[in-house]
């Protein structure tokens, strides 16, 4: 590995884990399409503050992103107050004008600099070593390092320092607000925090990778935590494996390395999704089938309590009749008692069912319980 | 007037018009639908989720036929809609946060695809990166026959099951009760929504497609109440935004024809929610502020009203000051005064003393008679005189 090679896997790492952790709160929040109207609409800003500074790397972009993040947030809200719109048509609206406006400033004024709008929405990760800081005439690393590096700090400060408002705003903004923690104040500062990272990742990765590491990573771990803490580190783990993993994806085939790394996320999303235990696709659909499965034998073992030791037990109680008082097909009352007996609930006589006690148990309990 | 006789004589120029209209159109109509069923963002998703169905559509076959590359942006369109539904089901994911991820996964994938056909030696792959914001100009008759067509078809569609998606958007429980196939219609709707996206991406580009579906139809729904005559406004912004952006944009070669349109329709939205009747803000602020003044209004006349209750006749005079105490401490209870004595229920007796004229007292006893009979009736209503 070069150095560039080692650098650009730095960048990466570090910018997927200061997109994941205010990426938990948006997905936990509802406001996951938020992170893409901001990503989209700080462009304006960006393209204002360069007009004014002349400078790709003045903090004084950075600044200009955030409050035009913060803008865009404000103006999506106004819309929604004045309930003329609804959410997604406000955000839907709000973005692609700013984005637009950016887009147009740029084509009008900025031809030739290297802000042109296909760097704004995919980024370019394998220059950024090339843009070194010096200090004092030393080299001291790529300017994306230390700029991302800084904004993870801030991040992480604000995540830990504000852990228990974050969390009660997040999960309960009414208590939130009842206990004066201003989850108002909260959220501001929170969409401050998505645009400062939004517009220190875009240079790097892009407007839309941002996106997809705000929101695949924290997604994936959703699935995988009830706890918010570990949500946090799963997803930081999250989506920086899925950079990592980008950027060898993007140098064997020789792509885009944030097309790679939102190609990862999604590909790390799916397995979580797949494979995760207790709310994964695969856990949730058999325990939907097993459900099932419990609850005909449940049934089974009700109808067949009911009946017994009645004189009608000799018609009820048979595998050909329940079709007829429970409406089960044929073959599934077949299942539903071959299931029944390898779970020990009865035993076959001939045609006629015999509930065993655990059985007769288990109706006596669903009899209760309902 | 240039662009004008341009308009008719040149033919790129013709193209493009055409183009744009049949795109504003299509878009317009099938945007109603998304608005109305708070789709707006999934039109966002289908758009960025056809790059990787364009870029494999060129791969497969190596050449750039329009029909080929639309078709494989329908079907990533749709792909990703099934998986948004998907993850939205099947786990605890939110909506917003299954379309976040879908759209930037896919289209981080579309990269992908992208700039490894970049890389294909003597492909004829040139223009594919146009499809991101889109350019005007390289439309042909063509393509613009074949918008036409598909748009076409998928207006027709919106005819026949006129009834069916109407019910669909705004009762889709009403819908299920009377028997009708909710998911079947579900689907179709949806997809006559991809569709639409798609006819646009060569004109407008995936990133700034889904503008064009909701913006129109955003704008009409502040003119109109009615499904019908919103649609047609609807199709008629997105024809003129479309027409009007791919003009400006093809009159220069460097901005690109996508962010042109989404600032036409963008400002049509903006006069719209300002200035629509019945709903525009501007309506509303004069409503609110003639409202606010006609209480003002009535508190100092019923206070005056009141005052002279205590007293032998209902048009003894009081000072200014106590009226200002007593109804509204901003200190406008000179110029409400006034504007009382205007509508002749108040007389001014001395430099500051104020008393009740008899259809003033009239007046002040009819509101309270109102008021005790029916007090939400009165809302509308513009009292105070006028």
């Amino acid at each position: 590995m070069t150095i560039e090679q080692l650098e650009i896997q730095a960048i990466a790492v570090i910018v997927s884990a200061a997109c994941a952790v205010p990426g938990v709160f948006l997905v936990l929040r509802r406001m996951a399409m938020m992170s893409d109207a901001i990503s989209h609409a700080i462009l304006p800003g960006i393209v204002v503050a360069f007009f004014v500074t002349h400078d790709l790397n003045s903090p004084l972009l950075i600044l200009g992103a955030a409050v035009t993040g913060i803008f865009t947030v404000f103006l999506v809200e106004s819309i929604l107050r004045t309930r003329l719109l609804k959410e997604d048509a406000a955000i839907g609206l709000v973005f692609p004008i700013l984005f637009s406006i950016g887009v147009v400033l740029i084509a009008r004024f900025a031809g030739d600099v290297h802000l042109d709008t296909d760097a704004v929405l995919l980024g370019e990760l394998a220059f950024a070593p090339f843009d070194r800081w010096v200090v004092f005439g030393t080299d001291v690393g790529p300017k994306a390092l230390w700029m991302m590096s800084g904004i993870l700090i801030l991040n992480t400060v604000f995540i830990i320092a504000f852990y228990k408002e974050l969390k009660l705003s997040t999960f309960d903004a009414g208590l939130a607000a009842a206990l004066g923690f201003l989850p108002g104040v909260m959220h501001y500062v929170l969409m401050t925090l998505v645009s400062i990272t939004a517009v220190g990742a875009f240079d790097a990765v892009g407007s839309i990778l941002v996106v997809a590491l705000m929101i695949g990573p924290p997604a994936a771990a959703y699935l995988l935590t009830d706890r918010l803490s570990l949500m946090i580190i799963l997803s930081i783990v999250i989506g920086i494996v899925s950079a990592l993993g980008g950027y060898w994806m993007a140098y064997l085939l020789d792509a885009s390395i944030a097309g790679c790394m939102a190609t990862a996320v999604g590909l790390v999303f799916t397995a979580v999704l797949l494979a995760a235990p207790d709310k994964g696709v695969v856990s949730v659909l058999r325990r939907r089938w097993r459900q099932q499965w419990t609850f005909a034998e449940k049934m089974l073992a009700i109808h067949l309590r009911h009946h017994e030791g009645l004189p009608e037990a000799r018609r009820e109680n048979r595998a050909a009749h329940l079709q007829e008082h429970l409406g089960w097909a044929p073959d599934f009352s077949e299942r539903v008692v071959w299931f029944a007996e390898r779970d020990g609930l009865l035993s076959r006589r001939g045609e006629y069912l015999i509930l065993t006690d655990a059985g007769r148990e288990l109706a006596a309990e669903a009899i209760v319980q309902n | 007037m240039d662009i004008l006789t341009d308009l008719f004589s040149d033919y790129t120029l013709r193209t493009v018009a055409l183009g744009s209209s049949v795109l504003g159109i299509t878009s317009g109509t099938l945007g109603t639908y998304a608005v109305l069923r708070q789709q707006s963002l999934l039109g966002d998703a289908i758009s960025h989720a056809a790059l990787p169905g364009i870029a494999i559509a060129f791969l497969l076959t190596g050449a750039k036929i329009p029909i080929v590359l639309l078709l494989g942006a329908a079907v990533a369109g749709w792909v990703a809609t099934v998986a948004v539904t998907t993850i939205t089901e099947t786990t605890r994911i939110k909506y917003d946060g299954a379309l976040g991820l879908v759209l930037s996964v896919f289209f981080g994938f579309g990269l992908v695809l992208l700039t490894y056909i970049q890389k294909i030696p003597n492909a004829n792959q040139a223009g594919l990166d146009a499809f991101l914001f889109g350019q005007a100009a390289s439309l042909v008759m063509a393509d613009v026959q074949l918008m036409a067509i598909i748009g076409l078809a998928s207006l027709l569609c919106v005819g026949v099951l006129w009834k069916e998606f109407k019910i669909l958007s705004f009762d889709p429980e009403f819908a299920r009760t009377m028997g009708m196939p909710v998911r079947v219609l579900d689907i179709s709707l949806t997809t006559l929504l991809v569709v639409a996206i798609v006819i646009g991406l060569q004109t407008v580009g995936v990133v700034l497609m889904s503008a064009i579906i909701i913006a129109p139809a955003a704008a009409a729904r502040q003119w109109t109440d009615r499904l019908g005559i919103m649609m047609i406004l609807s199709a008629a912004v997105g024809a003129a935004s479309g027409v009007a952006g791919a003009m400006i944009s093809s009159s220069s070669a460097n901005i690109p024809t996508g962010p042109t349109i989404v600032l036409c329709v963008g400002a049509i939205v903006i006069v719209s929610l300002f200035l629509s009747p019945h709903r525009g803000l501007v309506w509303r602020w004069i409503r609110e502020w003639r409202n606010s003044r006609r209480l003002r209004l009535e508190a100092v006349l019923l206070d005056l009203f009141a005052l002279a209750a205590h007293h032998e006749r209902s048009d003894h005079p009081h000072q200014e000051a106590v009226l200002n105490i007593m109804s509204d401490p901003t200190g406008r209870t000179y110029q409400n005064l006034r504007i009382l004595e205007e509508r002749g229920f108040v007389r001014q007796v001395g430099p500051t003393l104020w008393a009740l004229t008899a259809t003033g007292v009239a007046r002040a006893r009819a509101l309270i008679d109102t008021r005790l009979t029916a007090p939400s009736a009165r809302h509308d209503r513009d009292g105070g005189g006028r």
